[in-house]
């Protein structure tokens, strides 16, 4: 069998966005009542739910930090996230992969410093599966971490981008990031200073071809960013009002 | 950016899993009309311009339907929008130039990709020539296009409405523009649901009425719903129904049926076999005999077969071929011959390639009787008997070394088709039939030049014109009802016997791509032309990545005639008192650029292919004969090999750099033998080669000592006569030192750069492999030489070696010659391959005794050398840019399949041309030569004549088929005895032998459409075979007043082809 073809002469990928598109993006802040902050977000047909505790009492007085607060994230996949059912056990080690990763993402971006001897609990659901699990993670969480007011540096968006047939390609799905020879470089900034808060990539990708690459995921991130911004307002439109009332 | 619809959209893979995939409708796509005013097709244009695709030839890439297409009487102007079926069946007509502005719609690309990828890279092709003004209009994105499954609709009947739905829309947006797109199909049930839709449509064969100025066009239509009615043959029931693909899959898992590739026995087209991965995970092959078993399916269709019962196995390691015409056809000339080696798998044995043969009775090894060719009839017909026969085998129960024989099956699904068009030509019993009616269509069987394709039944209007010609076929299907497959007229090639025909036939039969280079591919030429010159900071010389090597004289060595130099040579002397030598190589992946069209028409056609008469070039002509090649007295980049080697020839190091050179003399062998030999001569030049010259014989005895072969095979070139080009002198090649000297050093350059370049890509270098002969190979030959008393050794390519240099008859010189071409044929085939796929110890090259081999110092002539150039320059320059092409070890592999089967084909298309020639110079000539016994058949035996480097067999079975032959096959001593035991053939016997080209009229008989060369024996004496002294008298009267006419002909000129080094070859 052929190959799938991932971008078609006409310029149209497998689900009919051209190179340069973003899924489609929702998210809604404020899911959850027991969670000090929660998020729901989607990306296409990637689907996330974050809670997020904190900050709060370490469980364990071995974690308490004395200058710091200890951030602590989790990531589970729901086992009906793909339409082949597959049961993670906890230790597994991509799932952890993850979770470091974003833990690390955002002990740059909270200040953590506010809030010593304490912890934040970051809880990441993945509920569905299409593709971009590690961007979709980190932007939820910022919504989420937004909504329990934690305070941050500054929104931490995150965005992939990969090359195929000689062209940068912006926020791969499913399809297209399983694809063996398919680079896929997730990048998160703060968008205000344009700082680069994670950078990762797999499989390989020359280092001539890597700026514009770079370059259109960082302009993904520049409009999740307003995408997040407008969540949030939202969110605080819908709590000004029930004050109001 | 651009806000979209989402949905979803299910699909099903493998064991029935519900995908669900995002599916975006857009507002932004244009319609392709030209100068359309709709805002969206505006901005898609102007967006198309910024992107740096601009005008070629007046067409808009973007947008290149034209604004004045063809106008007819019932549509006016209109665009053709063929359906699905419309571009399976008849994609041989829209290939044609004529038929312009198409929109291909995404739905039906998106079948054809499951379809058939021939086709749907046939359609690609032609969308990329703009000229075509061929469109892909998007129409399963387009949020006004685009249908929904409806609950009771199959994905057919959704297929047809997205078309028809397609071109409604496409309709009402050229309203304004007065064109109109016409949906061409041939479904009665899509015809009337479109005219109910108020859609235009029409079948094929209307929309090619509007073509009137080529009438032939409906000629070639695709017969796939053309029920033919004296098709019914009364003999014959038909075949047996295909399992669904369901059913197969199902099968498939559950282990009841095998798949593979059939592959048909070259020797009889109604053997075929499969190679099956069975469930204990051993590779085993499965044999289809007969028409029956093999149910429709064609040589390279990719099939589900059912092993049969124990009790139908084959025994013998031998088949019969039952020919297809034993009926039809008179038969003069009904010999049955016996391959020595029985090539027990077709596609692996390449002593036996381009000698399919016809009615042949292959006697094994073991086992080879006549009684073999019963036990294949008897399956035949027991076929109806499967059931009562007993149980089906379950591939689980095979095992090997079964006393029941080799498994057999029968086709039960054809997973792929793998039908490609067929040079053919009209069977002759059937060219006669109802010629009457010169108007109506008649239905006639043609037969393919490919021996393993079934006759092909085709409709036409022309037989008259047909017959005597060749011409290609495409089959469209093959109903079960039916014996043979239907097909349709493609195009005529020319009159049989032709050399311009017969040359094109047997490059579209080796799958050569001959076509010019298209416009695209020219547009990837340096725009300076032949006027191109060294530019020292474009060139990077400033810039110190490349190496200025003017100053060093270098010059190059070729055979005479070379206009394509790929390599050059230098020594100098070091105050050390060691050399420093240096290889250049053309510098060619300089212009040819990854993914550029130049750089994919290059790796699609892979090899220069070259042909007694004509060459036909990987890379244009501009860049392979002038600005790559290495020409004295001009500045040419180079990639450079250089070395410094001390007394003995040993690498002391190496480097590589990208240089640019100025190459002092462009020598022949000869010239360069003759400076060497001429002590007078003193020049730096003339010493450079000594010093070569000393350091090569070492490099060569290194070589020798390690194990490397010296192997030969017979070569001919021909002198041809200046104009017609008909060949007036056969002669052999001669080697000389010098050869041996540019041979030596391009192999030393090919073994450093493959330790480099698997260095630095140890899972993706391109390298080359020989892999070791399996003994058995070699057992028919042992057999023959064990009389006198010879022995060959195979443990390692050492000891072969060793065994072949003491192989020597004092009685005869030729012997060693002799037994070396045969070991030739006994060597597997050497191949690229892609480092991360195979273990190192595999890598391997048996007959150069080295344990890495790459191709480097070709890259004018061999796409797998561009491949090398490149990773090497990624290897010795950090900065150098490369991408995915060199890395993915997928990709790599999938190209060194491409290489490996181009450069079969390109092998066996030179063969087949020197074929052509030898036949074309004995046309009317009778010769009388000395010849060697190289095979040993059941009914006659191989003859191989060294002065012209030719093979032909002498058969010992009478004119007459029923009489009884005049030798017998013994299988003890292997070879043919006389009943009276006095006199005997056998392998490596001189003899002498009378050479004729078989001139029969075309229209006699089947065998007769390819000339052949037939030899009659003369000594030994054998009542009965030789010929009659009488009638040598006569033919050698004969041959001297031919003789005399032949001295008239005019000039000779020398024409002779570059031949690839010999021994890389292997």
């Amino acid at each position: 069998m052929s190959r799938q073809e991932l971008l078609s002469p006409e310029g149209l990928r497998v689900d009919g966005r051209r190179a340069n598109e973003l899924r489609r993006i929702s998210c809604r802040a404020s899911v959850l009542n027991s969670a000090d902050g929660s998020s729901y977000y989607e990306q296409g047909n990637t689907k996330v739910l974050v809670a997020v505790y904190g900050p709060r009492e370490p469980r364990s007085k071995a974690l308490a930090q004395h200058d710091q607060a200890t951030i602590n994230v989790e990531f589970n996949v729901a086992p009906f996230s793909t339409s082949e059912r597959r049961k993670r056990s906890k230790g597994d080690k991509r799932l952890l992969e993850v979770a470091s990763f974003v833990k690390q993402t955002f002990e740059g971006a909270i200040q953590t410093t506010v809030y010593p001897r304490s912890q934040i609990d970051i809880y990441i659901h993945l509920l569905q599966h299409d593709g971009g699990t590690l961007e979709t993670c980190i932007n939820a969480a910022t919504l989420a971490l937004v909504d329990a007011g934690i305070s941050m540096v500054d929104y931490v968006c995150a965005c992939t981008a990969g090359f195929i047939d000689q062209k940068p390609v912006l926020d791969l799905n499913f399809v297209e990031e399983s694809s063996i020879e398919t680079p896929d470089l997730t990048v998160a900034i703060l968008p205000r200073s344009g700082n680069i808060a994670l950078l990762q990539m797999e499989s390989r990708l020359h280092s001539s071809k890597l700026d514009e690459v770079l370059e259109l995921a960082m302009e993904g991130c520049k409009h999740i960013h307003q995408k997040l911004d407008q969540a949030v307002l939202a969110a605080a439109g819908d709590l000004a009002t029930k004050l109001s009332r | 950016m651009l806000r979209n619809k989402s949905f979803v959209k299910r699909t099903r893979k493998g064991n029935i899993v519900r995908t669900v995939k995002e599916h975006y409708l857009r507002d932004d796509i244009a319609c392709g009309y030209e100068s359309c005013k709709h805002s969206v097709c505006v901005s898609a244009r102007n967006e198309a311009e910024e992107q740096g695709k601009t005008l070629v030839g007046g067409i808009h890439p973007a947008t290149p339907l034209s604004a004045s297409p063809r106008n007819s009487v019932q549509w006016g102007p209109h665009y053709l929008v063929p359906d699905t079926n419309a571009f399976v069946n008849q994609i041989d007509i829209l290939e044609r130039p004529i038929i312009n502005d198409v929109v291909v719609l995404s739905t039906v690309l998106d079948e054809l990709r499951g379809l058939s990828m021939v086709v749907y890279n046939r359609v690609r092709a032609i969308v990329r020539d703009h000229e075509r003004r061929w469109f892909v209009f998007s129409n399963e994105h387009h949020r006004e296009t685009f249908v929904d499954r409806a609950a009771d609709e199959s994905p057919n009947d959704r297929n047809d409405r997205a078309i028809r739905v397609a071109v409604q829309w496409l309709g009402k947006h050229l309203e304004g523009a007065s064109i109109r797109p016409v949906m061409v199909t041939n479904d009665e049930d899509n015809l009337r649901k479109a005219a109910a839709d108020g859609v235009t449509a029409c079948r094929m064969e209307e929309c090619l009425g509007v073509y009137k100025e080529c009438p032939e066009l409906l000629d070639m239509m695709g017969s796939v719903n053309i029920t033919d009615r004296n098709a019914t043959d009364s003999n014959w029931e038909g075949y047996a129904e295909y399992l669904s693909p369901v059913q197969i899959q199902a099968g498939i898992k559950a282990g009841i049926l095998m798949q593979g590739t059939l592959q048909i026995a070259p020797y009889n087209y109604l053997e075929g076999s499969i190679f099956a991965a069975f469930p204990d995970g051993k590779e085993r092959r499965v044999l289809v005999i007969g028409r029956k078993d093999m149910n429709r399916a064609i040589q390279g269709d990719k099939i589900a077969v059912q092993i049969l019962p124990r009790s139908q196995w084959r025994k013998a390691p031998s088949a019969a071929l039952v020919d297809e015409d034993e009926d039809a056809v008179p038969d003069v000339d009904t010999k049955t011959e016996i391959t020595q080696a029985a090539p027990s798998v077709p596609d692996t044995d390449k002593t036996n390639e381009g000698r399919a043969r016809k009615r042949a009775r292959v006697a094994g090894g073991k086992l080879g009787n006549s009684s073999s060719a019963a036990t294949t009839e008897a399956t035949e017909d027991g076929e109806e008997g499967h059931e009562e026969l007993g149980e089906f085998v379950k591939p689980a129960d095979v095992e090997d070394d079964s006393v029941d024989g080799e498994p057999t099956g029968r086709v039960v699904g054809v997973i792929r088709r793998n039908w490609r068009s067929y040079c053919a030509f009209l069977d002759p019993n059937f060219a006669h039939k109802g010629t009457k009616a010169s108007n109506a269509p008649v239905s006639v069987s043609v037969l393919a030049m490919d021996r393993r394709i079934p006759k092909i039944k085709i409709r036409t209007r022309q037989v008259d014109v047909l017959s005597g010609q060749r011409f290609v076929v495409a089959i469209d299907s093959w109903p079960k009802e039916s014996r043979y497959p239907h097909g349709h007229f493609v195009r005529a090639l020319g009159d049989a016997g032709d050399k311009a025909t017969e040359t094109e036939v047997l490059l579209l039969e080796h799958d050569v791509p001959f076509q010019p280079f298209t416009k695209n591919v020219r547009a990837d030429l340096p725009p300076e032309g032949d006027k191109w010159l060294l530019d020292v900071d474009r060139d990077q010389i400033t810039s110190g990545k490349r190496r200025d090597l003017r100053h060093i004289d270098i010059c190059s060595i070729d055979p005479p005639g070379c206009t394509d130099i790929d390599d050059a040579l230098h020594a100098i002397r070091l105050p050390n008192g060691n050399f420093q030598v240096g290889v250049h190589i053309a510098d060619v992946t300089n212009f040819v650029k990854p993914n550029t069209a130049m750089d994919k028409e290059a790796a699609h056609r892979s090899t220069t292919v070259y042909l007694v008469d004509r060459r036909i070039d990987m890379l244009p002509e501009l860049l392979g004969t002038n600005l790559c090649s290495l020409m004295s007295n001009v500045d040419r980049l180079a990639f450079s090999c250089i070395w410094e080697l001390d007394q003995d020839a040993t690498i002391v190091n190496v480097t590589f750099h990208k240089s640019v050179i100025h190459s002092k003399a462009s020598l022949t062998y000869e010239e360069a033998q003759n400076r060497i030999d001429d002590p007078s001569l003193k020049d730096s030049i003339t010493n450079n080669i000594r010093d070569l010259n000393m350091l090569a014989k070492k490099l060569r005895k290194r070589r020798i000592d390690a194990g490397a072969l010296t192997l030969s095979s017979p070569e001919v070139r021909f002198r041809l006569e200046n104009d017609s080009q008909d060949p007036v002198d056969v002669e052999m090649k001669a080697l000389k030192e010098t050869n041996a000297l540019v041979e030596e050093f391009m192999l030393l350059a090919n073994t450093s750069v493959a330790a480099k370049i698997y260095e630095h890509f140890p899972d993706s270098a391109m390298l080359r492999r020989h892999p070791e002969p399996p003994a058995q190979n070699f057992d028919n030959l042992q057999h023959a030489l064990k009389p006198l008393d010879i022995q060959l050794e195979t443990g390692s390519s050492l000891a072969l070696a060793q065994s072949l240099d003491r192989a020597v008859l004092a009685s005869d010189p030729y012997f060693n010659n002799l037994l070396r071409i045969l070991t030739t044929r006994c060597m597997m085939q050497a191949q690229y391959f892609c480092s991360g796929s195979c273990t190192p110890e595999e890598f391997r090259h048996y007959g150069l005794a080295t344990a890495i081999y790459t191709h480097f110092t070709s890259p004018i002539r061999r796409y797998a050398d561009v491949m090398v150039h490149r990773l090497l320059h990624a290897s010795i320059d950090r900065d150098a840019v490369y991408g995915s092409e060199l890395t993915d070890k997928i990709k790599m592999n999938e190209q060194c399949d491409v290489l490996n089967h181009r450069h079969r084909m390109a092998q066996q298309a030179s063969r087949s041309s020197v074929e052509l020639y030898t036949n074309l110079f004995f046309k009317g000539k009778t010769v009388e030569e000395t010849g060697y016994v190289t095979q040993i058949l059941q009914n006659g035996f191989g003859v191989l004549i060294p002065s012209y480097g030719i093979e032909g067999v002498v058969y010992t079975a009478a004119r007459d088929a029923a009489a009884p032959s005049v030798l017998e096959y013994e299988q003890e001593a292997h070879a043919l005895v006389s009943p009276d035991k006095k006199s005997e053939i056998r392998l490596f016997q001189r003899v002498r032998v009378i050479l004729q080209v078989d001139d029969k009229p075309v229209s006699a008989n089947v065998s007769s459409m390819r000339r052949k060369l037939s030899l009659r024996l003369i000594e030994p004496m054998i009542a009965g075979l030789s010929i009659e002294a009488d009638e040598l008298k006569a033919l050698r009267a004969a041959k001297k007043t031919k003789a005399a006419n032949a001295d008239e002909d005019g000039k000779i000129v020398e024409l002779v082809a570059k031949h690839p080094e010999q021994i890389q070859t292997i």
